[in-house]
């Protein structure tokens, strides 16, 4: 399944889930890591820091790019993925279970404007070269 | 296995301290060094082997044909290694004054004197070590050239999409932003795109012609009129020169400042990843920013100028004069091209790249602008390849170092998917390039009929494909012992 | 044609194949109003016979001196085997290893280099080599910057080469970072706790501590360091790699190490060659070396588990992170580092440390004899590696050139950079100098000194 029903998407690739505690768990999309290959590393926000919604906010790495991740809500970072930092390799083999970082979103409004599974794979298919 | 595998404990070369060893009597005892550093201690045989043997993993021009996109690999003639390498240039010392090196400070005022010659440009600086120092030195001579006109508000650098990464990393450096243009459907730079980008915060457009796609930028006059009329400058990479060596100047395509790379169009060699020259050009507006040392001629004869002589410049890039034995290479290659041979290498890098792309389309492989003449390069996309086989551009370029041939490069410019760029250079001939095509005919019928194959390739080199997502999870950066 | 092979049967066949007439049809794409003309200025071609002789003899001209300069460019005895092997085409005409599988000879060259840069500086990693060790701690400015976050003030002791400080100056200063200057004990000629505890104030990102200093002289490496630690600033090392077979490595100095350690590494293989190529090393902590610029090579297996070696963290640099790279660098100095490998190789840590100690004996030896002049005398009272400032009692720049007309190069002047300093001059004695030449010298400075020549119309430089 690339792109599960129950997430929120971002046109940047990011995908969002809201936690049962009002938290939300950031990652990356299928697409993104079909497209950046073999990651090898996350440079994860600090916890505590504070990001405007859009803002750039980390960086994971692979060998043949370097992309952003962008804060798809604005808040409060609260914690990055151990597994991840030790395994960069769990985010190509499951990119929906290999979070990234936790947020606690400020304004939870933001979250209805985002795409919906559909709407995030249309867009998805018509980037693919 | 490393050096430091075959070193054994006492074992050493033959080199001698000389006659009077000392101590180091001088030196409080805190400041000595308590464990001596982990260098092999091998025989000079020991060495000699070990090092001759690594260069026999390599491939090189001097044994391959290495048909790279954008880096110009000509045959590096060993007159100008033999002739830079004379003792007398070998030991002279970067501060000795300059009547001590008239002959060797001669023949980099010629130097200079001949890249304004084929260039067009007004003055010339030697000074960069490499093509990115040229552009660091580029953009920041336009950065002083605005505001010594207190013209402060322009903090953007224009660059097209399809341009080198240096090019967006050296205007950052110098405290620009950095704005994109597209490139359109034939591959030259998008001119309405332009107009709608320039304005009052344009510092300049930095470009590259033949551009990244190896097509000659058709509306480079238009292009430079609108960046002109924003009040920017044009900033011309030279990556592609040898596309129009001696048949377009820069300043006559309306550029205002330049780089060189010495290393792909003059033929120094690339060492294994350097040394390189990045020598700048610019009109006459510029000249006082140039980069420290230009040299002069005067009455007295040649010397470095410095602050005192040019108190506009952007600094000095560097301790000394730059990579002068770099500079002395080209010296000799331009001198032995002559004002005719300049202009045969347009026409025979052209020739041949032209006569490639017409016997791989005849071969069958797509070309990405079937439309456009090659210039010295031209992009072929193996997209349908890799939908019909899964045999991907990277396969193909394993694949043909089984051949014997060094790939072309692959994936860059980013804009034109499973692509290769490739670049024949003029000291080519038809017979090697024969070959590259039946190398290449063989592995396209090769992805169809085994794509395995391909994808498992390289085969016959010393090592099989390396992993490379290991090298960058694991890192193993140095030796230590175990 | 020189170096194009083709015959009038090659041009005519592939024309053919593309189908067009001539040669000239092939630029059809190029607006006729952009066609150069004949190109004025320059030269009719030379054969190779002929620019062979001309080269010598402007070689011969230029002749050879006897060298007694430092100041950043050290002349050492180059084992023959080095340029030898180093300039076999499978080096020299090679490019950048990004096809690993053809380029294994110069990646595992590198890695080696980097082992060795390592150790000789006793931290974890090192690049795959830089431009050279000005623009090296320009790139360790601008990477300890990175690395703090919140400062942009780096502490820049007067004791740092000055042409090493324009080049930082040149390439940071659009990047809104300042340079500040610290002054130095004139007594000792080195760098005090009292001249840097003024700068607590600013609370920069990094302290840049040479060693040894441009005078020759030994800093206090240990204290230093500690003080830029207990203010939350990074330790730049600036070092001399001949140096570092003798003198204490930054990855040791003061309770924590350095934190980044740059340098020429000129003195490694490199002939002095008017000025370049050299090249510059850049090594630091394990923890930094996601923000070190520059080509990095890392080891690895391939499809059937052997060890190879690939170019690797590439997604740092310019040609894929674009805007957002380390630095804008795309060439190292790769045949430069190629050369110091097989220089380090041949000459091992013994070597290397005969070498050493043979350029202080060497040193010390030139400065007592020269002192024993009467009004030269040494201008600082610390202690030296290689070079040392000497005081003269007439100008400098009259005695030089009295010198040279017995083919001896007495040293660099310091006054236009050093105006404090009076009649100073950097002078400079490796391991190539024999007792011999250090008699010579000490003869006819004294003949000079004693009957100090008519200033002349100076020429400048």
């Amino acid at each position: 399944m690339t792109t599960p029903a129950n997430l929120k998407y971002t046109p940047s690739h990011e995908w969002v889930r809201t936690e049962a505690d009002g938290t939300v768990a950031v990652g990356i999309t299928f697409h993104a890591q079909e497209q950046l290959g073999d990651i090898v590393f996350f440079q994860a926000p600090e916890a505590g820091r504070k990001v405007k919604q859009g803002e750039e906010c980390a960086v994971i790495e692979s060998v043949k790019a370097a992309a952003d991740i962008y804060a798809p809500v604005s808040g409060e970072v609260i914690a990055a993925n151990p597994e991840v930092a030790d395994s960069p390799e769990r985010v190509n083999r499951d990119p929906y279970a290999a979070w990234l970082f936790r947020l606690r979103p400020s304004h939870p409004a933001e979250l209805a404007g985002l795409l919906d599974a559909a709407a995030y794979a249309k867009h998805a298919e018509s980037e693919k070269r | 296995m490393l050096i430091f595998e075959r070193s054994r404990p006492g074992r050493r070369g033959a080199v001698r301290a000389p006659v009077q060893p000392g101590d180091a009597a001088g030196i409080p005892q805190n400041q000595l060094r308590a464990r001596p550093p982990r260098l092999p201690e091998v025989s000079e045989l020991d060495a000699v082997r070990h090092y001759t043997g690594l260069s026999q993993r390599n491939f090189s021009i001097d044994t391959h044909f290495y048909p790279l996109g954008s880096c110009t690999m000509k045959y590096n003639p060993r007159a100008c290694n033999a002739l830079a390498m004379l003792p007398q240039f070998l030991g002279r010392h970067p501060d000795a004054p300059p009547e001590t090196g008239q002959g060797f400070l001669a023949c980099l005022f010629e130097l200079q004197e001949m890249l304004k010659s084929v260039t067009g440009m007004a003055q010339v600086s030697l000074a960069p070590m490499a093509g990115a120092q040229g552009e660091f030195a580029g953009v920041a001579m336009i950065r002083a050239y605005h505001d010594s006109r207190g013209d402060a508000a322009r903090d953007e650098i224009l660059v097209p999409d399809a341009a080198h990464g240096t090019n967006p990393a050296s205007a950052v450096m110098c405290g620009y932003r950095v704005r994109e243009i597209p490139t359109d459907a034939d591959g030259n730079v998008d001119v309405a795109a332009l107009g709608r980008a320039v304005g009052p915060r344009t510092a300049g457009l930095m470009l590259t012609n033949p551009s990244t796609l190896g097509v000659f930028e058709r509306h480079i006059v238009e292009l430079g009129n609108i960046v002109h009329g924003a009040g920017g400058l044009l900033y011309y990479d030279g990556a592609n020169l040898n596309a129009i060596l001696g048949r377009v100047k820069p300043r006559d395509m309306g550029f205002d400042v330049i780089h060189i790379n010495l290393h792909k169009t003059f033929s120094t060699p690339h060492g294994g990843g350097g040394p390189g020259a990045g020598p700048v050009g610019v009109n006459a507006t510029l000249a006082p920013f140039l980069p420290l040392p230009v040299i002069g001629r005067s009455a007295e004869g040649l010397r470095l100028l410095d602050e005192r002589d040019c108190p506009l410049a952007i600094g000095r890039l560097g301790a000394h004069l730059g990579n002068a034995g770099v500079l002395l290479r080209a010296y000799v290659y331009m001198r032995m091209l002559g004002a005719a041979g300049m202009r045969r290498v347009a026409d025979y890098s052209t020739l041949n790249a032209n006569y490639l792309m017409a016997e791989l389309r005849r071969a069958g492989f797509q070309v990405a602008f079937p439309g456009r003449r090659a210039t010295h390069e031209f992009v072929v996309t193996l997209k349908a390849l890799r939908d019909e086989t899964g045999v991907t551009t990277m396969d193909v370029a394993k694949r043909l170092l089984d051949k014997g041939f060094h790939a072309p490069t692959a994936y860059f410019p980013q804009l034109v998917p499973e692509c290769l760029l490739i670049e024949p250079t003029e000291t080519e001939s038809k017979q090697t390039l024969d070959a590259f095509v039946a190398a290449m005919k063989e592995i396209l019928e090769e992805a169809r009929r085994d794509p395995q194959l391909v994808k498992g390739a390289p085969h016959a080199t010393p090592l099989g494909r390396l992993d490379e997502a290991r090298a960058a999870r694991d890192l193993d950066l140095a030796w230590q012992p175990r | 044609m020189p170096f194009i092979p083709h015959t009038e049967d090659d041009t005519r066949e592939m024309l053919a194949a593309i189908g067009v007439a001539a040669i000239d049809d092939l630029f059809d794409e190029i607006p006729p109003g952009l066609r150069a003309d004949a190109l004025a200025g320059m030269p009719p071609a030379l054969s190779e016979m002929e620019i062979t002789r001309l080269m010598h003899e402007r070689a011969a001209h230029d002749g050879a001196w006897l060298n007694f300069i430092g100041a950043g460019a050290y002349e050492h005895h180059i084992p023959a085997a080095v340029w030898q092997i180093a300039t076999r085409g499978e080096f020299y005409s090679a490019y950048t290893p990004y096809q690993a599988e053809a380029s294994q000879g110069t990646l595992q060259v590198l890695y080696e280099f980097q082992s060795m840069m390592a150790s000789l500086t006793a931290l974890d990693v090192s690049n795959a080599s830089l431009y050279d060790g000005a623009s090296a701690l320009a790139e360790a400015v601008l990477m300890a910057v990175r690395a703090h976050k919140s400062s942009r003030r780096v502490l820049m002791p007067r004791t740092v080469h000055p042409s090493w400080r324009k080049v930082a100056r040149t390439l940071v200063r659009n990047q809104g970072i300042e340079l500040l200057e610290i002054p130095f004990d004139p007594g000792t000629g080195s760098t005090t706790l009292e001249a840097l505890g003024r700068f607590k104030g600013s609370a920069p990102a990094a302290v840049v501590i040479p060693q040894p200093n441009f005078f020759g002289v030994l800093e206090p490496v240990d204290d230093l360091a500690d003080w830029a630690h207990a203010n939350g600033a990074l330790a730049i090392a600036a070092v001399n790699p001949t140096a570092l077979a003798l003198l204490k490595p930054p990855g040791e100095w003061g309770a924590l190490g350095a934190d980044i350690a740059v340098g020429d590494g000129q003195p490694l293989g490199a002939p002095l060659a008017g000025g370049g190529p050299y090249f510059g090393f850049m090594t630091c902590r394990k923890d930094l070396v996601r923000q070190m610029p520059g080509r990095i090579v890392g080891a690895t297996r391939d499809r059937d588990g052997r060890r190879g070696y690939v170019l690797t963290l590439q997604a740092r640099e310019q040609h894929i992170r674009r805007a957002k790279a380390t630095s804008n660098i795309c060439t190292n100095q790769g045949l430069l580092a190629t050369a110091a490998t097989l220089y380090l190789a041949l000459l091992g840590p013994a070597g290397l440390a005969g070498v050493a100690r043979a350029c202080h004996a060497n040193t010390l030896a030139l400065a007592a004899r020269l002192t024993r002049i009467r009004g030269v005398a040494r201008a600082f009272s610390g202690a030296i590696f290689h070079e040392a400032v000497l005081r003269l009692p007439v100008a400098v720049a009259p005695v030089l050139r009295a010198l040279r007309e017995h083919r001896i190069l007495g040293g660099c002047a310091l006054e236009q950079d050093y105006p404090e300093l009076g009649h100073a001059l950097l002078v400079c004695a490796t391991e190539t100098r024999t007792g011999g030449d250090i008699a010579r010298y000490g003869a006819e400075l004294e003949r000079v000194i004693e009957q100090p020549p008519r200033p002349a119309a100076e020429p400048r430089g």
